[in-house]
């Protein structure tokens, strides 16, 4: 179960695109997914479709990790995608029945909504797929440094962020431990009704929840055994650089926004 | 209850690109009644191994045979109970499985898993908590309260109250100290003699293995290298040490006494071994001096 979990999955390679600056990979994708939204006919869907073809076939990484991506979402995608298709009316009529119509302007829009989903989990996945964790969370505190004006904890949420992400296959495993040690005793998990499934739980969540406290008190302890005093006054080991194919990047990007402006209807 | 393992093999995360073959090509059969033990490198297979035990794992391919049990591939995941029941399994640092309220709840959880009755269960965790070797005021207090010891006997209790056949041990005496590591294995050892359980025990501890394991089975990267008896499985000290795995202490000692000229028929795993071997071999002034003393 947890092993086809694709969140949080860093797929060490060399390609261009892992070796872009994290900062400036976080805050591209932030403003294609923004950018994604001036599309609004064929055509420009159309570029962003190349595009994020492109963006991916640069990363070296197989296709099927995206569409994996894509599949956890589908239900909610296909949802959205209906209600747009049977609720929008316009253009062309084919069929009706009361409130629920499926109308040419509907089909155009279902697509598009499919379109925008799909293309926003593909790159956001390619985000994830191509930083590790740890460079993702020193992007955070360095796009967030500019808060501490108004007081904003950024070296605290930066620490808290970079220690989550570095328990996460951790706990994973624990889990996983603890609950074939629970199976071995007897417990179903996922099985019987709600109320037996909801029981079942509690000697998994219990044990999780106190070897957490214990493991934090244990990391505590270790921290400021070896001089952890808090976040200010602190020399960084990894040092975001940012070269010149960042800056091409971020070109390249500004020339996108132009060319989508510039068809958009 | 034999258990037998036909050309298993076992994948990690298979059909992923992440996919990491842990076992493959075990053929290895475990008697009812003995007492193996499983050592091998870490990341050799050995906790992969012992979960298709009961089920936990599946094997990819081949059949892992358990009593009447075929285990396949194709089997399904329900109606593994009875299984597990007979097949008791304690993980490594078995502590972190405990959570209820108090010690006897937590040991009577797994009994009542299997459909034994409260007061039943409750009068069993009683027996087991006596049988771990820990007092019975211990029953009512939280199992967080008790000490790093304490709460793995509390873990194998648990266990123990299933009332399994077959007794799967992964590393129990990991992180105790000396005296906790003898009273752990002297238990192991008591169950497997009175109550005539099948014990497996995956182990670092080649001391271990030579003072109560009746069938040691070597594990190399997902394969197994070598299975037989204790005594024959330790003679080849450079084999094993090549792999980094070790022989007991007395072995190794007796291997340098051997260079120096000392014969043994076969080199001895245990101190009582040794002195025997030895006794005759020494002139007789050295023996009769040591006696005066």
């Amino acid at each position: 179960m947890m092993n086809k979990l694709l969140l949080g999955r860093f797929i060490p390679g060399d390609s261009l695109i892992h070796r872009l600056d994290p900062r400036n990979k976080l805050l591209l994708s932030f403003y294609y997914i923004g950018i994604i939204f001036l599309a609004n006919n064929w055509l420009t869907y159309l570029v962003l479709f190349f595009f994020t073809l492109f963006a991916v076939y640069l990363s070296n990484i197989k296709m099927g990790f995206f569409i994996r991506g894509v599949r956890p979402l589908i239900w909610l995608i296909l949802f959205t995608v209906l209600l747009q298709v049977f609720f929008t009316r316009g253009g062309t009529t084919y069929w009706s029945w009361g409130p629920i119509v499926l109308s040419q302007f509907g089909i155009v829009n279902g697509i598009y909504i499919f379109m925008r989903f799909v293309l926003i989990i593909f790159m956001s996945t390619l985000l994830t797929l191509t930083t590790p964790p740890l460079s993702l969370a020193d992007a955070i505190e360095a796009i967030l440094k500019p808060l501490r004006v108004v007081h904003f904890p950024v070296y605290e949420v930066a620490l808290m962020l970079s220690i989550a992400l570095r328990f996460v296959p951790t706990l994973m495993d624990e889990t996983e431990k603890i609950m074939n040690a629970q199976r071995a005793r007897g417990v179903d998990f996922g099985e019987g009704n709600l109320f037996q499934q909801m029981r079942s739980v509690v000697p998994l969540l219990i044990p999780l929840f106190v070897s957490s406290f214990n493991r934090a008190e244990d990391l505590a302890t270790a921290m400021e055994a070896r001089g952890y005093q808090g976040g200010e006054g602190r020399s960084k080991y990894r040092i975001l650089t940012w070269q010149a194919r960042d800056t091409w990047t971020v070109l390249v990007f500004g020339l996108l926004t132009g060319v989508l402006v510039w068809l958009r209807a | 209850m034999d258990i037998t393992f036909k050309d298993v093999a076992y994948t990690y995360q298979a059909g992923t690109p992440f996919e990491s073959q842990a076992l493959h090509d075990i053929n290895l059969t475990i008697a009812e009644h003995s007492f193996t033990a499983i050592i091998g490198h870490t990341g050799s297979g050995k906790s992969t191994l012992v979960q298709h035990l009961n089920a936990l794992l599946k094997p990819t391919s081949g059949t892992v045979t358990i009593g009447e049990r075929k285990i396949t591939p194709e089997t399904n995941n329900k109606h593994l109970k009875p299984l597990r029941q007979k097949v008791g399994m304690v993980f490594q640092f078995p502590e972190s499985q405990l959570f209820e309220e108090t010690v006897a709840k937590d040991i009577a959880f797994g009994p009542m898993n299997f459909g034994m009755e409260a007061t039943v269960a409750a009068k069993k965790a009683a027996e087991m908590l006596t049988l771990v070797g820990l007092p019975a005021e211990l029953l009512e207090r939280s199992p967080f309260d008790l000490s790093g010891g304490q709460m793995r006997r509390v873990a194998i209790a648990g266990v123990l109250a299933m009332a399994p056949e077959v007794l799967i041990l992964d590393e129990p005496t990991a992180g105790l100290d000396p005296a906790g590591r003898r009273e752990i294995m002297g238990m192991v050892e008591r169950l497997h003699h009175e109550q005539h359980l099948t014990v497996v025990l995956i182990t670092h501890r080649m001391e271990d293995v030579a003072n109560y394991a009746d069938h040691v089975v070597v594990m190399e990267q997902g394969t197994i290298a070598k299975v037989g008896r204790p005594q024959e499985v330790f003679q080849d000290v450079a084999w094993l040490q090549a792999r980094q795995l070790g022989v007991p202490e007395t072995t190794e000692f007796a291997a340098r006494l051997q260079q120096r000229g000392f014969k043994f028929d076969q080199l001895p795993l245990t101190e009582a071994e040794l002195a025997a071997a030895l006794a005759p071999q020494l002139p007789r002034e050295v023996v009769s001096q040591q006696h005066d003393e």
